[in-house]
C-alpha cells in the first residue's frame, strides 16, 4: 500500500497533518490568550481568596505556636493522669516567654474557648510565676490553683495542639468536642445556629414557592397577550428589576410600619381595630413579603422566556382532541414550562438563601438569616475564621443545589431575560 | 384575551379569576415603588400621608427634602453620589473590557476546557454575595486595598464581568464568522477587523452587559459594606445606614431620584434589546 506511506505535503514540504495541528494549536493559544486576562484576574482576586477562606476556617496555629515546647513534651503523655514534670516545665518555659512578650492574654482567651475557667487561672499563674523557683514546676504550678491540678484542664490544652481544627464547623451546627473527645450538641437554649440554618432554608423555600405561585399566572399572561399590551405590562416586571434593592426595601418599610399604608388599609376596611394594628415589620412577615416582591422578577423572566416559545396551537390541538382546558393545560402546557420553572426556582432559591440586606432591615431579630450571622461575625465579633467556616458551609449547600439542578434539568437553560 | 362566545360559564368565571389574580400580582410588584413619590414631597417629617396630603392641599407638599438632599448641613449625599458614579463608571469600563475580550475567546470553537472556564468566569454571579464579600475582603485586606476606591472598583469588576460575559457570548452565538474572515482575506489586521467589523455588530450586547455591570456596581451594598471606609461611602451605603438608624424623608427623595435613574436605564436596555433582536432577525 503505497498511499499509506506517501504523506500529503503542504507547499513548504511539511506533512499536512503536522501543519494542521500547528494551526490548531495556534488557534487554541489565541483563544486562550483572549480569556487569560479575566481568568487570571478572577483566579487571583476571587477564586484563591475563597480557598483562603478554607484555610482560615480550619487554621488553629495560634495556640500551637504559643506553646511549642509544651506540645512537644505532651506527645509522650497518654492523657489519662496528670502529665509528668517534663510537661509542666516546658509549659512554664513557654508561658514565661509569653508573659515577657505580653501575649498571655491571647492564650487565655484562646484556651477559654476550649474550656471555661482558663481566664482566671492564667491570670493567677502570671502573678505567681514571677516568684517561681527553679525545679519541680509541677508542684509549684499545681499550688497556684486547684484547677491546675485537674487533669481535665491539661487535656483541654492538649486538644489545642494540632495546627488545624474543625471546631468552627462544629460550632456552625451548634456542636462541640467535649472533654473525652466526643462530638456533642450544645445545650438546647444555646442552639442559635441550627435555628438560623433551618430558618434560612424555610424562608428560601417559601419565598421560592410564593414567587412561583405569583409568577406563573403573570408570565403566562405576558406570553399570551398581544405584543402592545404585554410590552406595557412587562415594564411592571422590569422596573422593579432595575430599581435599587435598597429603594424597594425602603418602600416596604414605609408600607409595613405600624402607622403605614397597609395597616391604615386594614383599619379602614375594619379588619383590625385601630389600637390593635399588627406588627408586620421587624419579624418574619416583613422578610417574607419584601423578599417575595424583590425576587419575583427573577422568577417571571425565565418563565416568560420559556412560555414565549410554546406555540398556542399546541393547546388548541389538545382541546380539539377532546381535552378540557384544564387537562390540556396540565398535560401539554405545564410540562413544556418545566425548564423555566426549574431555572426560576433555582435563581430565586439561591438568591434567597444568601440574602442579607432585606432581612437585616425588615427582619428584626426573628427574621434574620444565616448571612446576617456571617456578616455579624465579620464586622462585630471579628471571628473571621468562624465567618469563613459558615460561609463555606453555605457555599457547599449552594453548589450541591447547582449540582442537583444540573443533573435534573441542565444548567444551560438559564437565561437572563 | 377576549374569550370566544361559546365559552362555558365556569371557564368564564375561571378566566376572570385568573385576570384578577394577575392584576393583584402586577399591583404587588409595581405599587410599592409609587408610594415613595408622593411621600418624598411631604412637607412634614412623617413617613405617612398627612391629612393635608389626603386632601391634596398644596401646602402639604414641598421640596424641602430635596433641598435637604442637595444642601443639607451634614450632607453625605453629595460625596456618596460622586463616589458611586466614579466607582460605577470605572467598574463598568473594567468589566466591559475584560468581559468582552474573554467572551471573544470563549466563543471561539478552538477554546479548550470551555465548560470549566465558563463556570469559573460566571462564578461571582452564582455564589451568594455574602460569601463573595468575605472572600474579596480577605484579598483586599491582604493587598492593602481595603477602604480605597481602587479596591471597591476591582471588587465591582469581579461582580460585573459575569453579566458582560453572558450577554456578549449570547450575542456572539448568532454571529456570522465569515464576515471577519472576509475582512482578513481583504488584508485587514485582527485589531482593525475587531474595531471595524466585530465590535459594531456586537455593540448592543456589549452595552447591555455594561448596563448590567453599571447597575450591579451602582446598587451593590454587601461587598462595599465590608470594604468601604468613611471616605468611600456610596449611595447604597448611605441609604443602608439611613434605613438602619432612622427612616427620614430625605432618603425618599434620594430613592425617587434612583427610581428615575433606573427608569432611564430600563428604557435604554429595552431599546437595545429590541435593536439586537431586529439585527439577529428575530421577528415577533
Amino acid at each position: 500500500m503505497s498511499s499509506q506511506t506517501q504523506k500529503i505535503l503542504t507547499t513548504d514540504g511539511t506533512p499536512l497533518e503536522v501543519s494542521l495541528k500547528k494551526a490548531e494549536r495556534k488557534n487554541k493559544i489565541k483563544a486562550f490568550l483572549l480569556v487569560a486576562p479575566l481568568l487570571f484576574f478572577l483566579l487571583i482576586t476571587y477564586i484563591f481568596p475563597i480557598g483562603d477562606m478554607l484555610l482560615r476556617s480550619v487554621d488553629d496555629k495560634m495556640v500551637t505556636e504559643m506553646l511549642p515546647k509544651t506540645f512537644k513534651s505532651m506527645e509522650k503523655w497518654d492523657g489519662k493522669e496528670l502529665p509528668p514534670e517534663e510537661v509542666f516545665e516546658s509549659f512554664y518555659l513557654d508561658f514565661s516567654k509569653l508573659v515577657d512578650e505580653k501575649r498571655e492574654g491571647k492564650l487565655s482567651t484562646q484556651l477559654n474557648y476550649t474550656k471555661n475557667g482558663f481566664k482566671s487561672i492564667i491570670k493567677k499563674l502570671r502573678r505567681k510565676s514571677k516568684n517561681f523557683e527553679e525545679g519541680n514546676y509541677k508542684d509549684q504550678i499545681m499550688a497556684v490553683h486547684k484547677r491546675w491540678a485537674d487533669v481535665e484542664y491539661w487535656k483541654a490544652i492538649k486538644r489545642r495542639a494540632p495546627p488545624i481544627t474543625y471546631q468552627k464547623y462544629l460550632k456552625g451546627i451548634d456542636m462541640y468536642q467535649n472533654e473525652s473527645g466526643n462530638i456533642v450538641s450544645v445545650s438546647e437554649d444555646r442552639r442559635i445556629h441550627r435555628i438560623l440554618w433551618l430558618r434560612t432554608l424555610e424562608v428560601a423555600f417559601f419565598v421560592t414557592l410564593l414567587c412561583f405561585l405569583m409568577a406563573y399566572p403573570i408570565a403566562h399572561l405576558l406570553a399570551t397577550l398581544p405584543m402592545k399590551y404585554s410590552n406595557l405590562l412587562m415594564i411592571c416586571v422590569l422596573l422593579p428589576f432595575w430599581t435599587s434593592l435598597l429603594v424597594r426595601t425602603a418602600s416596604w418599610m414605609i408600607l409595613l410600619q405600624q402607622q403605614g399604608i397597609v395597616n391604615d388599609f386594614f383599619v379602614f376596611t375594619g379588619l383590625v381595630a385601630d389600637d390593635a394594628r399588627p406588627e408586620m415589620m421587624y419579624n418574619k412577615t416583613g422578610t417574607y413579603v419584601a423578599m417575595t416582591q424583590i425576587l419575583l422578577p427573577f422568577m417571571v423572566l425565565p418563565l416568560y422566556s420559556v412560555m414565549k416559545t410554546i406555540s398556542p396551537s399546541l393547546m388548541r390541538a389538545g382541546k380539539s382532541l377532546g381535552g378540557t382546558p384544564f387537562i390540556a393545560f396540565w398535560k401539554i402546557y405545564f410540562p413544556l414550562t418545566i425548564p423555566g420553572i426549574g431555572a426560576g426556582c433555582l435563581l430565586v432559591f439561591i438568591l434567597a438563601i444568601g440574602y442579607y440586606i432585606t432581612p437585616a432591615l425588615v427582619g428584626g431579630a426573628s427574621g434574620t438569616l444565616i448571612s446576617n450571622q456571617i456578616a455579624f461575625h465579620m464586622k462585630s465579633t471579628l471571628d473571621w475564621s468562624f465567618a469563613s467556616a459558615m460561609g463555606l458551609m453555605l457555599l457547599t449547600g449552594v453548589l450541591a443545589i447547582y449540582w442537583v439542578y444540573n443533573k435534573l434539568v441542565g444548567i444551560d437553560n438559564i437565561k437572563l431575560g | 384575551m377576549a374569550l370566544p362566545k361559546y365559552t362555558e360559564p365556569h371557564y368564564r368565571i375561571w378566566h376572570y379569576f385568573y385576570l384578577f389574580v394577575c392584576t393583584c400580582v402586577f399591583f404587588f410588584l409595581i405599587a410599592p415603588l409609587f408610594v415613595i413619590f408622593p411621600l418624598s414631597f411631604n412637607a412634614e417629617e412623617f413617613l405617612s400621608f398627612s391629612d393635608g396630603m389626603k386632601r391634596l392641599d398644596p401646602d402639604a407638599f414641598s421640596l424641602r427634602w430635596y433641598k435637604d438632599m442637595v444642601y443639607g448641613t451634614k450632607n453625605p449625599w453629595g460625596l456618596a453620589a460622586k463616589n458611586s458614579f466614579i466607582i460605577a463608571i470605572f467598574a463598568t469600563l473594567g468589566s466591559v473590557l475584560l468581559g468582552t475580550v474573554a467572551a471573544l475567546g470563549l466563543s471561539s470553537r478552538h477554546m479548550p476546557y470551555k465548560g470549566l472556564i465558563m463556570a469559573t468566569l460566571i462564578s461571582p454571579m452564582i455564589v451568594p454575595l455574602i460569601i463573595s464579600g468575605v472572600a474579596i475582603f480577605f484579598f483586599m485586606a491582604k493587598a492593602g486595598l481595603a477602604a480605597t476606591h481602587t479596591g471597591i472598583v476591582l471588587a465591582h469588576i469581579i461582580l460585573g464581568t459575569p453579566f458582560v460575559v453572558i450577554t456578549v457570548t449570547a450575542t456572539l452565538s448568532g454571529f456570522d464568522h465569515s464576515v471577519t474572515r472576509a475582512a482578513s482575506s481583504l488584508g485587514s489586521d485582527p485589531v482593525n477587523t475587531f474595531m471595524k467589523i466585530t465590535l459594531p455588530l456586537i455593540l448592543p450586547g456589549v452595552i447591555s452587559g455594561g448596563l448590567f455591570a453599571f447597575v450591579t456596581s451602582f446598587d451593590e451594598v454587601v461587598v462595599v459594606l465590608f470594604l468601604a471606609g468613611l471616605e468611600n461611602t456610596t449611595i447604597p451605603i448611605q441609604m443602608w445606614t439611613g434605613l438602619r438608624e432612622q427612616l427620614s424623608p430625605t432618603i425618599l427623595a434620594v430613592a425617587t431620584c434612583l427610581i428615575i435613574l433606573s427608569t432611564l436605564i430600563l428604557v435604554t436596555a429595552e431599546l437595545l434589546r429590541r435593536r439586537s433582536e431586529r439585527l439577529r432577525g428575530i421577528n415577533r
